[in-house]
């Protein structure tokens, strides 16, 4: 078990490695808010959290991984390479012409399931296939990754008080709370204020974590899938966008900022 | 024998109703938007009708993800709100989701054009063709009576993608008395005409109809074309059907100029290189916040039955002059 655990955190750190590499290749690729997002991926693919089947992408007995925050989870190409998805060698070629790897994900990849580059649809869709689950009698749950930013959106209220209202116990939301979204700090745009009081007080179970702490992230969602109560669960991750990239990390502009290519390479070089 | 006209959302939702029982698939979603058959479908499949409440971004997603878990999905609300109120969602979660993944969800739009008479521009629809249209992998199905609103469930539910239903609000007379409309060929060709073809859809087919049948008293013998599948129409069909008129006139209950009809017509005539003219008699184009009857409206806007006969007369008499 506890190598297990250590693997996970070296496997955060390889991530963490090959997200500024296919950057590195692709600065179209947004970067800082696919490095604040990284242990929740981890977690939820290599600690057991998810099932999943490589080699068949959409079985029906799988759990639904609805990742909203699309541009945001560049460090998902890697992951979803790693696990067998699609071969390594597509990484060298993100954004190329003819790769199905772009700038924001979409679901011709295998492993995305559906469209997200348009911030604010995920949760609303998961909650649909949380509810057809239920109805279906398919005991498999949904996890949606989303950006604190892209909750100013409405919909995701909507959708919010719509899967407490139907006990949508198989719903997971894992917030990336970095709190920056495109032009500063979301407290300066329009605070989320104590975001976990608010999904509490819309009836949602949460819990919060530090969210570069993949063992901590883990832990949580492992407590959460096994609490089938009637209520549906998030996870409020507080995250660092840009992590580990100095001048990077938590900048206010970091969303649209790129570090150059010799800081990446002297980072890579520095953090084997 | 003639039929008890109904309501068009009444027969469609009579028919999803019947086939529920048999078919576990559909699902029934809507944003508190009721109907007397509704109460059915609520009461006899709890656990296939859910109400979103006054939400119609998260109806179109949670109808997306109900379709991505299997289910035949139909959507009902009012039809400004269900194209409108979330029409990122709809281009998102089911135009661009069902290019890559099989989904099938069917909205239905109640309140077509005018048929809120006293409810004003914000119940009233005059730009859902315009804007569904725009949609790839979208069908847009405009019917012009009870019948063929029935008629068209079939191809809802066995036909993958998304598709949108233009209801009237109103109970309008049956057309299709003792036939059915070819739904898969998407038109119906009521008369044929001498030198001007009227293409009509939705409400309008009734004042085309009328219309003709007054041109006819005066000499003047039109064809009518009733276009109720604004998409997927068999074209060449559908060419063949225009080919022999020197004259086009489209009658929709929606802005005129503004990407409706009018302008599907437009292209279609000019992509295959037809000989005929247009008129295109639609909405013009201002919001209006007078009341009246439908027939009072539509002839202040430039489509009630007057402004109809007028204006194809014109267009007749501008034909043969030239």
């Amino acid at each position: 078990m506890k190598n297990d655990l250590v693997d996970l955190r070296s496997k955060a750190h390889w991530v963490w490695r090959e997200t500024l590499a296919v950057h590195r290749r692709a600065p179209e690729t947004r970067l800082a808010s696919s490095l604040s997002s990284i242990e929740i991926f981890v977690a939820l693919y290599y600690g057991g959290v998810l099932r999943f089947n490589p080699l068949n992408p959409r079985e029906e007995e799988r759990d639904r991984c609805i990742i909203s925050k699309g541009h945001g989870s560049i460090c998902m190409y890697p992951i979803l390479a790693d696990l067998g998805y699609f071969p390594m060698e597509e990484l060298q070629h993100v954004c190329e012409v003819g790769s199905f790897l772009g700038g924001i994900p979409d679901p011709v990849i295998p492993g995305y399931e559906t469209v997200n580059g348009s911030l604010g649809h995920g949760l609303g869709v998961a909650t649909g296939m949380a509810l057809g689950l239920k109805r279906k009698g398919n005991d498999r749950s949904v996890f949606v990754v989303a950006g604190d930013g892209e909750l100013h959106e409405g919909a995701n209220w909507e959708a919010i008080m719509f899967a407490a209202q139907h006990k949508l116990d198989n719903l997971h939301l894992i917030v990336d709370d970095n709190r920056i979204s495109m032009l500063g700090y979301t407290d300066d745009i329009v605070s989320h204020g104590e975001l976990a009081a608010r999904l509490h007080a819309f009836g949602w179970d949460c819990m919060e974590v530090d969210g570069h702490n993949v063992l901590a992230v883990l832990a949580a969602l492992q407590q959460q899938k096994a609490m089938l109560a009637g209520r549906p669960k998030a996870l409020i991750a507080r995250t660092l966008k840009g992590h580990g990239v100095p001048g990077l990390e938590n900048a206010p502009l970091s969303h649209i900022i790129n570090p150059k290519p010799e800081l990446i390479d002297s980072l890579l070089e520095k953090h084997q | 024998m003639s039929q008890k006209p109904l309501a068009m959302r009444d027969a469609f939702l009579e028919r999803i109703w019947r086939a529920m029982s048999e078919n576990k698939k559909i699902f029934f979603t809507c944003a508190d938007f009721g109907s007397p058959v509704l109460d059915k479908i609520r009461a006899d499949f709890p656990d296939r009708f859910v109400n979103v409440g006054i939400a119609e971004q998260n109806l179109i997603n949670v109808s997306a993800g109900l379709a991505l878990e299997g289910f035949t999905v139909f959507a009902y609300a009012i039809a400004p709100f269900i194209t409108m109120r979330c029409f990122e969602q709809i281009r998102v979660s089911l135009a661009l989701l069902s290019e890559v993944r099989p989904i099938n969800v069917n909205l239905i739009g109640v309140g077509a054009g005018y048929s809120y008479v006293v409810s004003g521009p914000t119940h009233q629809c005059y730009e859902d063709i315009t804007l569904m249209r725009a949609l790839p992998n979208f069908q847009v199905l405009s019917p012009a009576d009870h019948v063929t609103a029935s008629a068209l469930f079939d191809t809802c539910v066995n036909t993958t993608g998304p598709k949108y239903l233009r209801f009237d609000a109103q109970i309008l007379p049956v057309i299709y008395e003792d036939m059915l409309p070819n739904i898969l060929k998407g038109f119906h060709i009521h008369e044929c005409g001498e030198s001007i073809c009227l293409v009509a859809t939705g409400y309008m087919l009734h004042t085309a109809l009328k219309a003709a049948q007054e041109l006819a008293d005066e000499g003047i013998r039109v064809g009518v074309i009733d276009l109720f599948d604004l998409a997927r129409f068999s074209t060449a069909e559908f060419q063949d059907a225009l080919q022999r008129y020197n004259g086009v006139v489209s009658l929709e209950e929606g802005f005129r100029g503004r990407g409706g009809l009018d302008a599907m017509l437009f292209e279609f005539i000019s992509r295959r290189g037809l000989k005929a003219k247009m008129l295109n008699i639609g909405v013009e184009g201002a919001y209006h916040f007078e009341l009246g009857t439908r027939t009072e409206l539509h002839e202040k806007v430039g489509i009630g039955p007057q402004a109809v006969l007028h204006s194809v007369r014109t267009f007749a008499t501008s034909l043969s002059n030239e």
